[in-house]
């Protein structure tokens, strides 16, 4: 969708600007003028929150390292003179550490929307695959900057996690080492994940400044799944996506005010209120919330090795998704049968959240490999089998006769599926 | 719309369940602390600056002989949402304690008086002289007892959601261990291992190396209030909550701001979105 300008300034200094540089122009064609989908829900909004929540992240990331000591000796003392010494600084770390949380709920959720309405295939499929390697930035990130505040889960979810790469045959060992910088996790690991954590952040945003470029250039996708066809199915960025966006944003902002002031601790560890002690191993390692889906992948699968192949694999299986899916027809609303599979994914999903923070015995066991078998059935067997199997529902002809029909209430106008 | 209400329910059943599924993993032996209602719980909760001020009491006389509070200075005591203790109070609390300080001119380390902006003395210059001091059990840091703590276990599938409202049970868990002390069951006191006691509401219990710390009039306070056990430990569990993080209260105070100022832009964007989407179908 990226067209012909339509900029047109009519403020001198502006001009003046834009026949120099033409940045106001880059603004103007992106953030106003920019034709979106007239159909687009309220899940079409997470873009926009996860753009702010990385802002976010950044803002409070800085000012804490301002005040933060990245040495085994003062790691925890230094986040403890943040809460109670510095000004606002019991607010700024909880924004930071919570932040995450709520960074993590809003990319799942752009995640499964994107699976819903098939935004991954052609011609996003680029766009789509940016996409899962932002998530595996953030993943990153978030796993080193928890192990800053140096308490016990930091340290022995340090210790567990870089210890996986000692599966790896022959190097195993030298890998860990190279990793901790040392033969343990010791101050030599916490410096350099201090190091990496401020740096994979701008990593990141140059990963997103591509994902919305590409995004500009393929227009977005919609819940209707046809393209956009002329300009009535469109509206201007500004000021129709512009106050939707801000609206559902405000709205996000306010359960992540209520965590962050009334409820702090609650997504995180009691046990990191505990400075690491690598004598004493807690009797429970897990770690964030938003890693126990992949981490239950991990333990599901007896051997280490193939533990952390699966795991791996589980998240870089996104990256073939687009061609995993042999349906021509993107959005969920007009296949009935993957519509069921979705779901039944996110169930799957979430069992293996709940396996994954409880510990690995009993019935747990075989509940974690029975979700595991049937997430790598999802996309290796099942998508392409229903892509070929299944009967779509009729189309509608564009996104405004998609919009017409249910405004109208009614069946939208038939045409067979591509 | 369908899709809506489905991850809708999805998400608010993620959120609280598998997000914070840590909360069901702790639940060992120990068992579960009595819930207590403490004026400082809930989003409304405040501390009784008259209950900081006896459980400090209790803590200087009675904890402090062995546990350090090293997260703390003695200025802490007197800034607002804490005991709020008069600056001369403070002053003189600070001064019934020694610090090393130095190098003096002369290159030699030194004593004197602390001052408001020293950090609390600890009874024992290192862990190791700690442990010697108390037959190789090390008295944990008091600065963050009731964060780290537990007092509240549940099945995996309830406790997330009970613990949204009453927390971990970090305050309950002080007073629950302090007034745990029991005679063991018989089948427990064969093996009982020496110079330990019996509480099954300890972390690493049921057998402490602490011995039971609180008695009766063990301290007297200045506003009359009877010094039992239970008022004691009910006393310094709160204090110590309020040490664990000193600023709770303009935490939430500002919390309150940030919602409603959050909620008031919340309203006016949704009918600024109606305004605008107004004439267009969508």
């Amino acid at each position: 969708m990226s067209g012909h300008s339509t900029y047109n300034p009519t403020n001198p200094v502006m001009k003046w600007v834009d026949d120099r540089l033409p940045l106001p122009r880059l603004m103007y064609d992106s953030f106003v003028s920019y034709p979106v989908p007239r159909n687009l829900n309220y899940w079409y909004t997470f873009g926009g929150i996860l753009m702010i929540m990385m802002v976010s992240q950044i803002i409070t990331g800085i000012v804490l390292v301002m005040h933060y000591t990245p040495h085994v000796d003062m790691a925890f003392d230094s986040v403890e003179h943040i809460r109670r010494d510095v000004n606002f600084g019991n607010i700024i770390q909880k924004w930071h550490q919570v932040g995450a949380s709520f960074f993590f709920i809003a990319v799942y959720i752009h995640i499964a929307r994107g699976m819903y309405y098939g935004s991954y295939k052609a011609p996003r499929e680029i766009l789509w695959m940016l996409g899962v390697a932002i998530f595996l930035i953030m993943m990153a990130t978030g796993f080193m900057g928890y192990v800053l505040p140096w308490g016990q889960m930091s340290y022995w979810g340090a210790k567990v996690i870089t210890n996986l790469f000692s599966a790896v045959p022959f190097f195993g060992e030298a890998i860990v080492t190279w990793l901790w910088g040392g033969f343990s996790v010791d101050n030599a690991t916490l410096q350099r994940f201090f190091s990496l954590h401020y740096l994979l952040p701008f990593v990141l945003v140059g990963v997103v400044i591509l994902h919305v470029w590409a995004l500009h250039v393929t227009g977005q996708n919609n819940p209707a799944g046809v393209e956009v066809k002329s300009g009535q199915d469109t509206v201007a960025f500004t000021p129709f996506a512009t106050v939707k966006d801000a609206f559902a944003l405000c709205v996000f902002f306010i359960i992540f005010a209520i965590f962050v002031f009334f409820l702090p601790d609650y997504l995180g560890h009691s046990i990191n209120y505990e400075e690491a002690n690598p004598l004493v191993t807690p009797e429970h390692i897990v770690p964030e919330w938003y890693y126990l889906p992949f981490y239950a992948i991990l333990r599901a699968v007896p051997d280490k090795l193939l533990g952390v192949v699966a795991m791996f694999a589980s998240i870089l299986i996104w990256f073939i998704l687009p061609w995993l899916d042999t349906s021509k027809v993107r959005s969920a609303t007009y296949r009935p049968i993957f519509k069921q599979l979705f779901w039944l994914l996110m169930i799957d999903f979430f069992i293996l959240g709940v396996v994954g923070a409880n510990p690995p015995e009993g019935w747990w066991i075989t509940v974690g490999q029975i979700a595991t078998v049937y997430y790598f059935a999802h996309f290796l067997i099942l998508l392409p089998l229903v892509g070929l199997l299944e009967t779509p529902k009729p189309l509608p002809s564009s996104i405004s006769d998609a919009v017409l029909a249910k405004n109208a209430g009614k069946q939208p106008a038939a045409q067979p599926a591509e | 719309m369908n899709m809506t209400k489905k991850l809708l329910v999805a998400i608010a059943l993620g959120t609280s369940l598998v997000l914070s599924g840590t909360a069901a993993m702790a639940a060992g032996k120990q068992k579960k602390a009595e819930d207590i209602s403490f004026s400082f719980e809930g989003v409304f909760g405040h501390f009784d600056r008259a209950q900081l001020q006896r459980g400090f009491l209790v803590y200087k006389q009675v904890c402090s002989a062995c546990h350090s509070l090293n997260q703390m200075s003695y200025r802490n005591l007197s800034q607002p949402g804490g005991p709020e203790l008069s600056a001369e109070e403070v002053k003189a609390v600070a001064a019934e304690y020694t610090v090393m300080d130095g190098p003096d001119s002369e290159g030699e380390m030194f004593e004197r008086p602390a001052l408001p902006a020293d950090k609390f003395a600890s009874p024992f210059p290192n862990r190791e002289a700690a442990m010697a001091a108390n037959g190789g059990a090390y008295p944990a840091d008091l600065s963050l007892i009731t964060k780290k703590r537990e007092g509240f276990h549940y099945p995996w599938y309830v406790s997330p959601f009970i613990k949204l409202v009453k927390g971990n049970g970090g305050p309950e868990y002080v007073r629950a261990v302090l007034m745990g002390y029991q005679d063991p069951p018989a089948e427990a006191a064969q093996d009982a291992p020496e110079g330990r006691y019996y509480n099954p509401y300890f972390v690493a219990g049921p057998w402490i190396s602490m011995a039971p710390p609180l008695s009766e009039d063990i301290v007297e306070y200045a506003d009359g209030t009877k010094a039992s056990v239970e008022q004691m430990a009910t006393d310094v569990s709160a204090f110590l909550t309020w040490a664990g993080e000193p600023k709770m209260e303009q935490r939430k105070s500002m919390g309150f701001q940030v919602v409603l100022y959050l909620v008031i832009l919340s309203i006016l964007l949704f009918l600024t979105k109606k305004r605008v989407w107004g004439r267009e179908p969508h």
